[in-house]
């Protein structure tokens, strides 16, 4: 497990947010040298990217999911959902597919530059949605597509744990397909299959799922040194884009480092600390600034998010992979942290419940988007499971991810200012 | 006599309120908002100081409320008309544990306290559909006044079911229906059972609690509380300021602000405990 790690000085604070910022631009360089010189892509989403193994085969990684959010955070979306509409895709069609077909429609064009075509897609079962997705790609491009069938939890509460007999017949069942696909990965690349290679990849995850496991509970500190809706997202992008990589390690190495500082010396997100809200489900990235800034005006932030649970897929769970077995450990991994992933939208009542206390929690708000039901459909529940369990004030917020023709900030903000009024009127 | 004031200013209308120091309503307005905002709101409050001849010296506190209530320039503070409607209601019932508020664009409801205060809230989202609007393009569509809308489906024998979810399209709707013979009455029902089935989900998501106060513009419309009475199997509290309500929680935050003010200030030692 991470320590903490001497401070060095006050100016790596915000280091994480530049660091990430230039990550994010050399792996998308990268990704546009690769469509230009016709590398081998693969196409993964965040639940369940399988990126340690995919990278022993020297694919480019494309994940569809942060390509289309990030048409969204430079405001460009709407162009895109326009194209993928004209034609033919419904509006009530998910938002990031939408975008995402656009850009294969662009043959690759993107305000971050080039995506390379995908010679390969690798999905599991973790969003409905992502099955449908891939077919696109099958069709466009022949993409050979390769579909993870993983376990889900049965019923609520019935999760088996390593050591279980249902848990070993998962395993095994999961195993099976991994070796189905590099037997896939070694026929789209001619690259055989190195077992250090994935060794290594493995031991940068484990440090990386540790740092971000270390990171999420720093914020029980007060004041929280990060805010979980906008810093999280850039962390997390780190996170699933250069997962299973020196540099992802060496990244959350110093973000730590960062983080421990700030923890040190009482620097918090906003001036004073007044309200500390837990954030449920997707991100409004067409306003994703100004979303925070709705609550960060009044003294909220928000010290822990569901999203950075699922979109992780799962990493919040810290799994760490036994070096020794490395293939069956992958097998567990993903089992593991696709099924917390899947919880994590589906039965998040309890979780929540579990962290109010230790994080001090003042509120939750629930974020309903239009573009995604895998996520919001039951939100609504979900609210009313946590509310009777918990005597903690929440927001019930319906927006959207992708689509700004049904955000209105005006209706977003009342709601907001009416939930601090409420939040102000329990304070002793 | 010191007196508090709140300015409503709605996305239709604009209601301001007067009230004394024992928060006896002294003077009340109503005005269309229209496209000026700060002109409404200012209109607003000048005639409702001048229905008891008040001058805006009196006045110590504005509180400004209501979509446009950032546009209240000479308010002191800005509440969300969510906390006002809340705080009117339990003022004028106190047993108040539901609030439905139906104005032009928004339909809310609240859970509220003892004290008044907020516990949940939900209103409609991304369109007008089950608000005052809606009533409004029915309206429009049978050519008749709002005032008469109420009275005239409580008539009907037989409520045509309105169906669509869009305001605009139930324009359509209706005349589609008038179009195949229904009685004006029949089809008004049907709108007024559409507007409360809306109605009806939202406050079931926040939970209905008795005793249920309507407040804000359609709460004038007999159609829709008889209806509403109806559904929710209990009467409702309707008062004849049920329009003003959001204004009138306003000002009664504002009087806390005035009697907190006059708060006589312990000394330090009575705080230190010497």
């Amino acid at each position: 497990m991470p320590v903490p790690v001497a401070p060095s000085s006050p100016s790596i604070i915000g280091r994480g947010l530049t660091e990430g910022a230039r990550l994010f631009r050399e792996w998308f360089d990268r990704l546009d040298a690769a469509a230009e010189h016709g590398e081998p892509a693969a196409y993964v989403f965040v639940m369940g990217s399988l990126a340690e193994l995919l990278r022993c085969f020297d694919f480019q990684l494309v994940f569809p999911e942060i390509n289309s959010l990030q048409t969204a955070v430079r405001r460009v979306a709407h162009e895109y959902l326009n194209e993928a509409e004209d034609y033919g895709y419904s509006p009530d069609v998910c938002g990031y597919v939408k975008a995402d077909v656009a850009v294969q429609l662009r043959d690759g064009r993107h305000p971050m530059g080039r995506i390379p075509k995908p010679s390969i897609a690798v999905l599991t079962n973790a969003c409905n949605t992502y099955v449908k997705w891939a077919e696109i790609w099958e069709r466009l491009h022949g993409t050979p597509v390769f579909t993870l069938d993983v376990p889900g939890t049965r019923a609520a509460g019935d999760d088996d744990r390593p050591g279980d007999a249902g848990f070993a017949r998962d395993v095994a069942y999961v195993a099976d397909q991994i070796a189905e696909l590099i037997a896939l990965c070694e026929r789209v690349t001619g690259i055989r299959f190195d077992i250090d290679r994935l060794r290594a990849s493995l031991a940068y995850a484990n440090e990386m799922n540790a740092c971000f496991r270390t990171l999420l509970d720093l914020n029980q500190r007060a004041p929280a040194p990060f805010n979980a809706v906008t810093d999280g997202t850039v962390y997390l992008g780190v996170l699933n884009g250069l997962r299973g990589t020196p540099e992802g390690r060496a990244y959350f190495t110093d973000l730590l480092e960062e983080m421990w500082l700030k923890v040190d010396r009482h620097v918090g997100t906003v001036q004073q600390e007044a309200f500390r809200l837990v954030f449920v489900g997707v991100p409004c990235y067409p306003m994703f600034r100004r979303f925070s800034e709705l609550f960060s005006e009044r003294g909220g932030t928000f010290v822990s998010s569901t999203y950075l649970w699922f979109a992780s897929g799962g990493a919040s769970g810290a799994w760490t992979y036994d070096l020794a077995r490395p293939l069956e450990s992958l097998a567990e991994g993903l089992l593991v942290s696709v099924r917390r992933a899947m919880d994590s939208m589906f039965f998040p009542d309890r979780a929540l419940a579990e962290l109010v206390r230790p994080f001090r929690a003042d509120g939750v708000v629930y974020h309903a988007i239009k573009s995604c039901r895998t996520v919001s459909t039951g939100l609504a529940d979900a609210r009313r499971a946590f509310s009777a369990s918990c005597d903690v004030p929440s927001l019930f917020l319906e927006s959207d991810m992708m689509d700004r023709r049904v955000i209105s900030e005006a209706q977003l903000k009342n709601r907001v200012d009416a939930f601090f009024e409420g939040l102000a009127v329990r304070r002793p | 006599m010191a007196y508090a004031a709140g300015v409503d200013v709605g996305s239709t209308q604009t209601k301001a309120i007067v009230i004394d120091e024992g928060g006896r309503i002294a003077g009340r307005a109503l005005i269309e908002t229209g496209a000026n905002v700060v002109l409404a709101a200012n209109n607003a409050y000048a005639a409702a100081l001048a229905t008891d001849g008040l001058s805006e010296e009196e006045v110590e506190f504005v509180v400004g409320t209501g979509y446009g209530r950032y546009r209240v320039t000479f308010g002191n503070i800005q509440i969300t008309e969510i906390s006002c409607h809340a705080r009117g209601a339990a003022h004028m019932f106190p047993e108040t544990r539901t609030v439905v508020d139906m104005g032009g664009q928004d339909t809310k409801a609240i859970r509220v306290g003892a004290g008044g205060q907020i516990v949940d809230f939900c209103m409609n989202d991304k369109c007008a559909a089950g608000t005052g609007r809606f009533l409004g393009a029915a309206a429009a569509a049978l050519e008749i006044p709002l005032d008469e809308l109420g009275p005239t489906a409580l008539t009907a024998r037989r409520p045509v079911p309105i169906t669509t979810t869009c305001t605009v399209f139930a324009e359509s709707e209706i005349l589609s229906w008038l179009a195949r013979g229904k009685k004006m009455e029949d089809i008004l029902l049907g709108v007024h059972q559409s507007i409360v089935s809306r109605t009806l989900a939202l406050m079931r998501r926040v939970g209905i609690e008795s005793q249920v106060t309507f407040t804000g513009g359609v709460a004038r419309n007999i159609g829709v509380v008889k209806v509403l009475q109806e559904a929710l199997g209990m009467p409702l509290n309707v008062s004849d300021e049920s329009h003003y309500m959001g204004a009138l929680g306003a000002a009664l935050f504002g009087l806390d602000r005035i009697l907190a003010s006059r708060q006589p200030a312990i000394p330090a030692e009575a705080r230190s405990g010497a």
